[in-house]
């Protein structure tokens, strides 16, 4: 196994960038997500360490050796499709000693791996079948046993849980973590899906159109959002956002929302003015009819241990809260609104940058 | 009963009405299409005489007189000179001299068959070859101009062969590639490649690229990756183009009467040249078209599930 640099690498096609300046560092072990929406690069990305694509500028590293322009075959690294791209033409058996039959290895050799492999995903029984009748998930264990049994450089996945059933996903992502644990393999992993990207990952780069936002692990991609497509994309439901208008000092410990006066991280910075957003989890929401912050309840929806209360401010900004499902609320009804003022984050809202606030601090202090 | 029950059957699958009806006209079709073929076959079996009588007889006492004089040069001697000759040796012997004949030789149709199944496979072959080589590259990789190359291609086939057929005469005239087997692998696979292209690239465009990756990212290069991942997906696709090619090759008649004469004349302009005593050998040219169909026959018997299999393909998406 083995770490994985990658350095501003930029990929065009024509007029059309799909990755820009993207650098980063996936460390060998590390279970590595590249998250974003659909059309933001990051299969580009993968497919450009993987050697399916060449890029236009920058530099691939794969544990020290440079190998931007190196084919693929030549890289040994694994690729697991999406669609898992079984050999259709062959038995489960066949399609797992593929890559090891390119390397001319002897077949008792082949053979031995081949199984043990299998056994290491729980398909000794099936390597005899063709992969035409398997489940979508057995697909799967397929094509990671392929990626497995060469024992490569790095494991490079491109949605592959994207196919299962929504059942099986869940499954699959504990699966995949323990394998990737138990293989100390190095994993990077592309996934739309943030519930994904947040139970495997040990790191998390976001991306959108072509650049990363912000590059970090689940709990500080949530907790502090690095800028307001961040913010929108990561959580469900996502941060409110709430835009307000104002000027803020350095050292600011209140900003003046419509016409509460709200309790957010102290700045870090010189002072911001004009158009800026609060961010806010819905579940650092409550109810507080003493706050001035007033608010309608316009509908709600039962989640089980909680539900989320979707509200209108007397201002007419929407937002969303996360409340005790036991908690009574009718739609409807006027209530205050306090906001947990240690969590909260601020953007600029032109360039959707966060400000620095105390917020960063123990990351400052890590750094 | 309620009419629910009795008229189970399902709104989107026919009724047995609606079967029987197509069941029908499916075995009129195919009653209409073999009249020809059994005529020929039955045509195959008479004797000459009886394969010129009016009416047509319908029961006849069958004889192997066709095919005799379909592989055989005779010529007739008198009564008493045959009397001299030993015992007829086989069949064909006995048949002739019936006719107050002796065998003399071969006729020309086994080598002329030979020509047949040469130039045939042979410009399927190498259609098949360049089709999948190109329809291969048209599919995965950016080449320039590609929708203009594309149609160019397809346009080759716009016009009836046989407008070209006297530039293509003087050509090969000229190149000396007149009456050989070359030559008319040449111009069967310059037809065909244009059909053999745009079908294969329909089929291979339906391979997800995801397996030839896959297999580059295995270790393998790309050429291996299309021999080993690519060639056995697209297996009935070619074999589908292939039954085309073949047919066009094997029955193509205008360009082969006019190119070919001798060394490398094909069966289909030398089964009508077959002349028995006081004009056309009837039985003969049956016989020579009957076996002529064997081949195709064959081949298509032998591969109707992929050649099904290859024209209703990409029909359903999976």
């Amino acid at each position: 196994m083995a770490e994985i640099r990658v350095h501003k690498l930029h990929k065009a096609f024509g007029a059309f960038t799909a990755v820009r300046e993207s650098t980063f560092t996936v460390a060998d072990g590390q279970f590595f997500c590249l998250l974003g929406p659909s059309g933001c690069g990051k299969t580009t990305t993968l497919r450009m360490i993987a050697g399916l694509e060449l890029p236009t500028s920058g530099t691939i590293l794969l544990g020290g050796e440079d190998v931007t322009f190196k084919q693929a075959s030549g890289r040994d690294i694994a690729f697991v499709f999406q669609l898992f791209a079984l050999y259709p033409h062959m038995n489960v058996r066949a399609n797992i000693a593929y890559p090891l039959r390119a390397q001319g290895m002897a077949r008792a050799e082949v053979r031995r791996r081949v199984e043990e492999a299998a056994h290491t995903l729980r398909i000794g029984h099936l390597l005899d079948k063709p992969v035409s009748g398997l489940s979508s998930g057995d697909r799967q264990r397929v094509a990671l046993g392929r990626a497995i049994v060469r024992e490569p450089l790095a494991f490079l996945m491109d949605e592959p849980l994207g196919a299962l059933d929504a059942e099986f996903r869940e499954l699959m992502c504990g699966e995949l973590r323990g394998l990737h644990d138990r293989l100390g393999a190095t994993t990077v992993y592309v996934t739309h899906d943030q519930l994904e990207a947040m139970s495997m990952a040990d790191a998390i780069a976001v991306m959108n159109q072509g650049v990363i936002e912000q590059l970090g692990a689940p709990q500080e991609i949530y907790d502090r959002p690095a800028s307001l497509f961040v913010a929108d994309f990561i959580g469900s439901p996502s941060m409110n956002l709430l835009p307000f208008s104002g000027r803020l000092a350095r050292g600011a410990r209140a900003v003046q929302l419509e016409n509460a006066e709200l309790a957010v991280p102290e700045l870090r910075e010189d002072g911001a003015e004009g158009e800026l957003v609060l961010g806010v989890r819905p579940e650092h929401v409550r109810f507080d009819d003493a706050s001035r912050l007033r608010a309608t309840v316009v509908e709600t929806e039962y989640l089980g241990t909680t539900q989320i209360a979707t509200l209108t401010t007397a201002g007419g900004a929407s937002l969303k809260a996360r409340l005790p499902s036991a908690l009574p609320v009718r739609p409807g009804e006027q209530v205050g609104l306090a906001l947990r003022g240690e969590r909260l984050s601020l953007f600029e809202r032109a360039s959707g940058r966060a400000l620095r606030t105390s917020l960063h601090d123990a990351e400052a202090a890590r750094g | 009963m309620s009419r629910g029950i009795s008229h189970a059957h399902s709104i989107v699958e026919p009724g047995p009405l609606s079967r029987r009806i197509a069941a029908a006209v499916v075995v009129v079709y195919a009653l209409v299409a073999m009249v020809p073929l059994a005529w020929i076959f039955l045509t195959s079996i008479k004797t000459p005489p009886d394969s010129i009588s009016y009416p047509p007889k319908v029961v006849f006492k069958p004889s192997l007189e066709g095919y005799c004089n379909l592989f055989t040069t005779r010529s007739r001697q008198t009564q008493d000179y045959i009397d001299t000759l030993p015992p007829p040796s086989g069949t064909c012997e006995r048949i002739t001299r019936e006719r107050n004949m002796v065998v003399v030789g071969p006729s020309n149709y086994a080598p002329r068959f030979v020509n047949s199944l040469v130039i045939a496979f042979g410009s399927t072959a190498l259609s098949i070859l360049l089709g999948t080589t190109a329809a291969y590259a048209f599919s995965r990789f950016k080449v320039p101009l590609r929708d203009d190359l594309m149609f160019f291609i397809l346009s080759t086939r716009m016009m009836p062969p046989i407008a070209v057929a006297i530039p293509i005469f003087l050509m090969y005239r000229e190149l000396g590639l007149s009456d050989t087997r070359l030559g008319m692998i040449l111009l069967y696979t310059a037809v065909n490649v244009s059909l053999a292209v745009w079908l294969l690239k329909g089929f291979i465009d339906e391979i997800p690229r995801e397996y030839e990756e896959a297999a580059m990212v295995d270790g393998y290069t790309r050429l291996q990756a299309f021999f080993r991942v690519v060639l056995p997906q697209a297996a009935t696709g070619i074999v589908a183009t292939a039954i085309f090619c073949l047919i066009f090759a094997w029955n193509e008649y205008a360009f082969a009467v006019l190119l070919t004469s001798g060394e490398a004349q094909t069966a289909p302009p030398f089964i009508p040249t077959i002349i028995g005593e006081g004009g056309q050998d009837w039985p003969a040219v049956a016989a020579g078209t009957t076996l002529f169909l064997v081949p195709i026959l064959v081949f298509t018997v032998l591969l109707r599930k992929q050649l099904l299999r290859g024209i209703t393909f990409g029909a359903v998406r999976k």
